[in-house]
């Protein structure tokens, strides 16, 4: 018996949400008096030694070029393996990209019930029971899993990660890799931008802000902050931002600590997508705007005139000239 | 060509979300019922794209849920596809439902099987990843365009922070998000033509749900607003700082 974490990697890094995915993990192993143990797929990953840290006790590697590149199938038959040859109970993936592909094909290949988007550890006093959101965050189900086998994908920024200076045990995994059916020809990434869907911090405009010439009241902000963008659906629809950009109940939902939604009304589906924030600050000309109600901290006025004197207090705070 | 879309049917984006029966049901009184917004925007008009180019293509619109669903699935139906199969069971677990589904596909031997990224209600995210496991099938989650190839499909997914182009060859499964189609108004025609389409009522196969809900809650209600004036938006800053500690 143990938990197997599957730690999500791109350009041979980690991805930030499978270290909470492993913490996530290693809490779950605490709580039932067994170990974690990871797996990681790919060729060139950095110090695997170090995911010791978040509490995972031995990490399995399969060095493959073929692995560089995710494909649902492949990944999952041998994680399958893996979780099988080790006796894992509980497997964990981040809900990520990558674990939305993964997670529902395994829990089939293992007969597992899946939990997706759990946002606490589960009870297992009795029964084995996960939170998940549900109604794009205006609620929580309580779900219970009722296979031998459980697999938790957890949300991102949902989980506070505590470490320790340990090292991990590394281990190849001797697996059998198929080909792969899936061929990915390209991938383009914005270099240097946070991602939105693991960032700490998010900047947001709205209509209010009236074009998209009028941005770098978000980005200037976001990149002192160093944190990611966002908007909501009729900006993204007319074009003024990209589509990924577009958060609420069907854009992307989001939790991080600081969500600054500037410009933005506040309609019920855009709060859908952003009401998990830890801390919500809106900016809104309008005091009767209905984001005031979700709102942590806000102030009523022109976004044309407060943005930029904010701007410069974060600059003063951050100390940059 | 044939394609299956799965449709699934979702509490209006504006409902009250509330509980019954000691937090252990979803309160369904007064909920006005629509098309998931993903099955319909994206999923959907995307095979109604490819029927157009391809009027040979044939798309099967595929439901699971009990009499309530029909209106939904018409609704559907008015905006485009030849068919629609309601597989006549109850269920919130993705396992039973995409069991079900599978099951459907396996007998219509479909090119592409399309669904939305997840359903507004229970966000599982999970239906296409398993039918596509049940029938050993490719499956791209989240993808933003597709572009149909003599035998294969290009197809771009997101991926953190950026995207990735993928070549696949048929069939596969398929989830649809923002990017893949523009939301359509269903027409008069469309509307008139789907009173006479086939629906088709199917009884489930067994299954053993992997998952029940056990209860739900709701969030702890925020605390108000703490307004700063305008006039001085470098207490905002003191306070996130300071106070809240989040910058
Ligand atoms: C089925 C469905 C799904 C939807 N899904 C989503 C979703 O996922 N995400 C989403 O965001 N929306 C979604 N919507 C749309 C949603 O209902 C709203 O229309 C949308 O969120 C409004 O965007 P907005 O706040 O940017 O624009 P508006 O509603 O136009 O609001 C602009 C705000 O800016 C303020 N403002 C104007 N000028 C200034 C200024 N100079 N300074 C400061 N403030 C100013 C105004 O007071 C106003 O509050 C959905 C709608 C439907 C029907």
């Amino acid at each position: 018996m143990s938990i197997l974490i599957f730690l999500d990697q791109a350009d041979g890094h980690i991805k930030k949400s499978s270290f909470e995915a492993a913490a996530y993990g290693a809490a779950i192993a605490l709580q039932m008096g067994t170990t974690a143990e990871a797996i990681v797929l790919g060729n060139g990953i950095d110090d695997l030694a170090a995911v010791g840290n978040y509490g995972v006790t031995k990490v399995h590697t399969v060095k493959n070029d073929a692995l560089n590149h995710m494909d649902a199938q492949v990944f999952t038959k041998i994680i399958a393996d893996a979780a099988t040859a080790m006796g894992a109970t509980v497997v964990v993936f981040s809900n990520n990209f990558n674990g939305k592909a993964i997670a529902p094909r395994l829990s089939v290949r293992l007969k597992a019930g899946l939990v997706s988007g759990a946002v606490a550890l589960p009870e297992t006093a009795a029964g084995f029971v996960v939170k998940k959101n549900v109604f794009s965050g205006k609620a929580f189900a309580n779900v219970a899993i009722n296979t031998a086998i459980k697999i938790i994908t957890l949300n991102p920024n949902s989980f506070s990660v505590i470490t320790s200076v340990a090292t991990a045990e590394v281990t190849e995994f001797a697996a059998t890799v198929d080909a792969a059916k899936v061929k990915v020809t390209n991938t383009n990434k914005t270099i240097g931008e946070v991602p939105l869907s693991e960032a700490k911090i998010v900047v947001s405009g709205g209509r209010g802000l009236k074009g998209p010439e009028n941005w770098s009241l978000v980005t200037d902000l976001a990149k002192l902050l160093g944190a990611a963008t966002a908007c909501s659906r009729p900006v993204a629809d007319i074009g003024w931002r990209p589509h990924h950009e577009h958060v609420g109940q069907t854009g992307l939902a989001i939790a991080p600590n600081l969500y600054f939604a500037i410009g933005i009304s506040g309609a019920i589906q855009h709060l859908a997508g952003v009401n998990r924030s830890k801390t919500i600050v809106v900016i809104n000309k309008d005091p009767e705007a209905p984001f005031f109600k979700a709102a942590d901290y806000g102030i009523v006025g022109d976004a044309f005139e407060v943005m930029p004197k904010i701007i410069d207090a974060v600059k003063k705070l951050k100390g940059v000239a | 060509m044939k394609i299956l879309v799965c449709i699934s049917k979702t509490p209006d984006t504006t409902a009250k979300i509330a509980f019954a029966d000691n937090n252990t049901k979803f309160a369904v009184d007064g909920v006005v019922w629509i098309i998931n917004p993903f099955d319909e925007w994206y999923a959907l008009v995307k095979a109604i794209e490819l029927k157009e180019a391809d009027p040979a293509a044939v798309i099967h619109l595929v439901t699971v849920g009990l009499a309530d669903n029909d209106p939904i699935i018409r609704k559907a139906l008015a905006l485009g596809g030849d068919e629609a199969i309601r597989i006549n069971a109850d269920s919130h677990d993705s396992y039973y439902i995409a069991s079900q589904i599978a099951a459907i596909a396996k007998d219509g031997k479909y090119d592409l099987i399309f669904t939305g990224k997840e359903t507004i209600d229970y966000n599982g995210s999970s239906i296409g990843g398993m039918v596509a496991e049940l029938l050993d099938l490719p499956f791209i989650s989240l993808a933003t365009k597709f572009t149909l190839e003599a035998t294969s499909a290009i197809i771009i997914r997101e991926i953190e922070g950026g995207e990735e182009t993928d070549n696949v060859a048929l069939p596969l499964v398929v989830s649809c998000q923002k990017g893949m189609a523009e939301q359509r108004i269903p027409n008069m025609k469309g509307i008139m033509g789907a009173r006479s389409k086939p629906l088709k009522v199917v009884e489930p196969t067994a299954v053993e749900a992997f998952t029940s809900i056990a209860s739900f809650d709701l969030p702890p209600a925020k605390a108000g607003v703490k307004l700063v004036n305008a006039d001085n938006p470098e207490e905002l800053v003191r306070l996130l700082h300071e106070v809240a500690k989040v910058i």
